[in-house]
């Protein structure tokens, strides 16, 4: 049976300076369509390296990538990539950051007009239609990462690709983006793989959690299915026995079998 | 409102906090001394002025030190001393009742003499605009061009602006396109290697963006690299355009006929030094407002 995207036995060796530095080794990962999969493990385990193989930024030394049937090569607009520091470009207004990828994926088939609606349609959605015409030094931190996750989205992408979105932000900001964001799945099935380092996030929204080992030559250790029902609600889930199995589960690969001393 | 009601008030109030225990009407009175709003409206007026008189009192004291030192100079060289402030001051005066008269090519008024130099510095380092952004943004987006021409500019970057006069002379025969070019050589360096420094440092995430769009050279430049270059750009094109006013009387010197530079050399064979002090402050305050209006240029194109 095919999935979505599959990675098949991929590899990535970096050339630094001190040599060769393999990064990742052996990952399998099969991901159907509309599934949300968080990769968790500890910092320089890779996880960004692998989300950067998907969305075409690295790369694989060996092994095979395909999305949809189709093999990912490089960077593409099917790929909705928000940044950890939300990328924002400063000159554009937040209409006009978004504007550039719905120009750029809808251009060639649709009116200007149908290109704007689009854009305000994006910001709609994270409900920043009010900010519009702001630009990124005039919002706050969680507004800017909204107007990142708008600009993905507005691509209409076959993946959403999240790293560490909601890393810089403060835990309330956090919790309440993402409830949006499990919104936002929910309205628009989009198929999701985003990196965390915060076990309760990855619980919350995940169908899947993907655990990694430590690098250097990381891996994926193990994979955990969360079974909670959705709609999800992090007050109900506070109370709920496997909520918390599911959490005690994560936390015992992390610090118990991948434990790594403080550096 | 008087200061007996505002009293009488507070008074009532403190009275009506559960929390408070009852005060005595002599402890309200004595401890809790109210301002007025007028006083305060007072206060606020001094304060401004205070913070005002803060800051112009260190560059006025300055100035002051400044024409007193001069006076100094002026007095203590006796009669073949240099001219003092007032005596200066007496001579701008004169000089600038009329600006813009016409007496044939070695008797023009100050004004043409200042707007035949900014005419100059504005052909010559326009000119070196125009060929520097282009050559520097290429130089910082191909490596290969970079490697190529960064020997060159390290060996004629440091040469005297003046050195590169002669060879103006020579190529082009006549004086002033002799002189724009000693102001375009001299002030292009700036402009090449900080738009190459502004493309090289174009923040990598920005360029993920592009590639994650997939967007066109063409959008890459007007969306991404122009915009992040350009704060780069503007302090090449300030240092560009220091370096041009600082050769232009130099050069002006030497070749003669009009502007500023010229006017300093045939001051200084008329012996009027009174002239050639103005000079020195017009060449100053000219350059100072040119680099203000470039700042001002710079911070508008600052979107952090």
């Amino acid at each position: 049976m095919h999935s979505y995207l599959q990675i098949e036995d991929a590899k990535v060796v970096f050339d630094t300076k001190k040599g060769k530095f393999t990064a990742l080794t052996g990952v399998n990962l099969h991901v159907q369509q509309g599934e949300f999969i968080t990769l968790i493990g500890h910092s320089g385990c890779g996880k960004s390296t692998l989300l950067n193989l998907v969305a075409g930024l690295n790369e694989p030394t060996s092994g095979v990538l395909l999305l949809n049937n189709r093999e990912i090569k490089g960077p593409g607009p099917d790929r909705g990539v928000v940044f950890q520091n939300h990328s924002l470009l400063p000159w554009l207004t937040c209409f006009d950051n978004i504007y550039l990828a719905v120009e750029k994926v809808f251009g060639d088939k649709e009116s200007k007009k149908q290109l704007r609606e689009r854009t305000f349609a994006a910001l709609e959605l994270v409900h920043l239609t009010h900010a519009a015409d702001k630009r990124p030094s005039e919002i706050s931190g969680g507004m800017k990462q909204r107007v990142g996750i708008a600009r993905a989205l507005a691509m209409e992408p076959k993946v959403l690709l999240m790293d560490e979105p909601f890393g810089a932000l403060d835990a309330l900001t956090r919790a309440s983006l993402q409830d949006e964001l499990m919104r936002i799945v929910e309205e628009t099935q989009a198929t999701t793989l985003m990196v965390t380092h915060d076990v309760d996030e990855a619980v919350l929204l995940s169908d899947r959690i993907v655990m990694m080992t430590n690098g250097p030559a990381a891996t994926i250790g193990e994979v955990l299915k969360i079974d909670l029902p959705r709609p999800r609600d992090r007050l109900a889930l506070a109370e709920n026995p496997d909520y918390h199995h599911l959490r005690g589960q994560v936390l015992a690969f992390l610090y118990k079998k991948q434990h790594k001393s403080a550096a | 409102m008087s200061a007996m009601t505002l009293n009488e008030s507070r008074r009532k109030d403190i009275m009506n906090s559960p929390n408070t225990p009852p005060l005595s009407a002599s402890a309200v009175n004595e401890s809790l001394p109210r301002p007025t709003p007028f006083l305060q409206r007072g206060q606020v007026v001094t304060e401004a002025t205070a913070k005002l008189f803060r800051a112009a009192l260190p560059p006025f004291l300055g100035l002051l030190l400044f024409i007193l030192l001069w006076q100094i100079v002026s007095v203590s060289g006796g009669d073949q001393g240099l001219p003092g402030p007032a005596k200066t001051w007496a001579s701008a005066q004169e000089l600038f009742a009329d600006p813009l008269y016409d007496n044939g090519p070695n008797d023009k008024g100050i004004g043409w003499n200042i707007l035949h130099s900014l005419y100059r510095v504005g052909a010559g380092f326009g000119l070196a605009a125009l060929v520097g952004i282009p050559l520097g943004f290429m130089i910082g987006r191909f490596q290969f061009l970079s490697g190529m021409l960064s020997p060159i500019i390290s060996l004629l970057r440091p040469v005297s602006p003046l050195a590169w006069l002669p060879i103006g002379l020579y190529v082009f025969k006549e004086t002033e396109p002799a002189s724009l070019w000693v102001i375009f050589i001299s002030s292009i360096w700036p402009i090449i290697l900080n738009t190459a420094a502004g493309v090289s440092r174009v923040p990598q995430d920005y360029m993920n963006v592009a590639r994650v769009l997939s967007l066109s050279e063409w959008k890459i430049f007007t969306r991404i690299l122009f915009p992040s270059v350009l704060p780069y750009m503007m302090t090449g094109i300030r240092l560009s355009m220091g370096v041009a006013w600082l050769v232009i009387v130099a050069a002006e010197m030497l070749t003669g006929g009009t502007g500023l530079g010229f006017w300093v050399w045939d001051e200084w064979n008329n012996l009027n030094v009174e002239h050639i002090l103005i000079a020195i402050f017009i060449v100053g305050i000219t350059g100072l407002l040119l680099e203000q209006a470039l700042v001002w240029l710079a911070n508008r194109f600052n979107y952090e």
